[in-house]
């Protein structure tokens, strides 16, 4: 059986390929009709859980075993967080002129322009 | 306490682990989805891990034993014949289809997870640090196995024919993991290792909520097929050491 599992990051899912909710979809005889899970791991106490990437599951359970066994082999993490695909909406790639590039050349935005008192420590 | 009966019963342990690691490790690529194909390959390297440990600890004994010996883990698992081996009928069948390799797996973990429970308290220092480190694999062995079990049986009607399929299939080799072999009762006299016969209640009890939510029957208790760990085993052991020794015996102590 030939199953393609596309891997996409955070921010470019395109619409058709969100998993979950099947309506609509061509579903081919034999393939894997699944859902997409985006999967999120801590790696330790503290810190923010990153985005580490997708996989199929057919609920949350089994998202979160599968996350176990193909994203926690080699003691990545501490704890697992998953989210069905379709539930994260994206920014569009074509909207990115519009969106980020305003940003350029806002240097002052950055806190940078002020002398900081040496009795600030850990800044 | 007799060195002989420590080797057997290390070697049944290692034997176990290391069958069903081969016979899982068949599906590596081959699995019906990529993440259970992981699963699995995952779960065969834990016992592969297990077979390892005792292996190289029958090793010592054996060599304490006999001094000329120079056994190790690679010589036990690799250049012993089908007739030394100690494993239960179960772990060398055939995987059959996915259902059938699942079930096995099944079975086997909640017998695993029954005895390790035990054999931490062994008064043998190494088998107890062995069954405590690997308890926490096999819990989770365990865990995913019923799951599964649960969803095929409780699936589709045609995942819930193949399971039962497999229950049948498997049902008769059952019995030979809580039924003692001479090795295994003198082990547990000397607090050594664990009667198997002890475990049959919670091993029972298991198959039964599982099979329940699973929708699965649980078959009368008929007669039971035995002699692995005696090492009279069925004719597919052979073709398991021939493809798994096959290196080791055509170039011997060939490394990579």
């Amino acid at each position: 059986m030939n199953i393609q599992i596309k891997r996409y990051f955070y921010g470019d899912i395109p619409e058709e390929n969100t998993g979950g909710g099947n309506a609509g979809k061509k579903e081919q005889p034999g393939s894997v009709t699944w859902p997409l899970w985006e999967v999120f791991i801590r790696s330790k106490q503290g810190l923010d859980h990153k985005h580490v990437g997708s996989l199929h599951a057919t609920d949350a359970k089994m998202a979160i075993e599968n996350a176990r066994d193909v994203y926690t082999r080699r003691m990545e993490g501490i704890s697992i967080w998953v989210v069905e695909s379709q539930y994260i909406h994206a920014s569009n790639p074509d909207d990115a002129e519009a969106f980020y590039e305003p940003a350029n050349d806002k240097v002052y935005r950055h806190p940078t322009f002020y002398d900081l008192p040496d009795e600030v420590k850990h800044m | 306490m007799n060195q002989q009966t420590i080797f057997d019963y290390t070697i049944h342990l290692a034997d176990n682990a290391l069958v069903i690691a081969q016979r899982n490790s068949e599906w590596c690529g081959h699995g019906p989805v990529l993440e259970q194909d992981i699963a699995l390959t995952n779960i065969s390297l834990d016992l592969l891990g297990q077979a390892r440990s005792l292996y190289q600890y029958a090793a010592s004994i054996r060599n304490k034993m006999n001094g000329n010996d120079q056994a190790t883990e690679d010589t036990l698992a690799y250049l012993r014949d089908a007739r030394e081996f100690r494993n239960c009928l179960l772990m060398e069948l055939p995987n059959g289809d996915w259902g059938q390799t699942i079930l096995r797996q099944f079975f086997f973990s909640v017998y695993q997870y029954n005895l390790y429970q035990y054999l931490q308290r062994s008064s043998d220092n190494t088998l107890s640090a062995i069954a405590e480190k690997s308890l926490k694999e096999v819990t989770y062995h365990q865990r995913w196995s019923s799951e599964w079990v649960i969803r095929l049986g409780d699936g589709t009607e045609e995942s819930h024919r193949r399971m039962q399929n497999a229950v049948h299939e498997l049902w008769m080799f059952t019995g030979e993991l809580t039924t003692p072999a001479g090795y295994e009762l003198e082990a547990a006299r000397e607090n050594i290792g664990v009667d198997p016969a002890s475990l049959k209640a919670a091993w029972s009890q298991t198959i039964a909520e599982v099979f329940q939510e699973a929708t699965l029957d649980v078959p009368a208790t008929g007669w039971m097929q035995t002699g692995g760990k005696e090492g009279r085993h069925t004719e597919h052991l052979g073709y398991i050491l021939a493809e798994m020794q096959f290196l080791q015996r055509t170039y011997p102590d060939s490394k990579w």
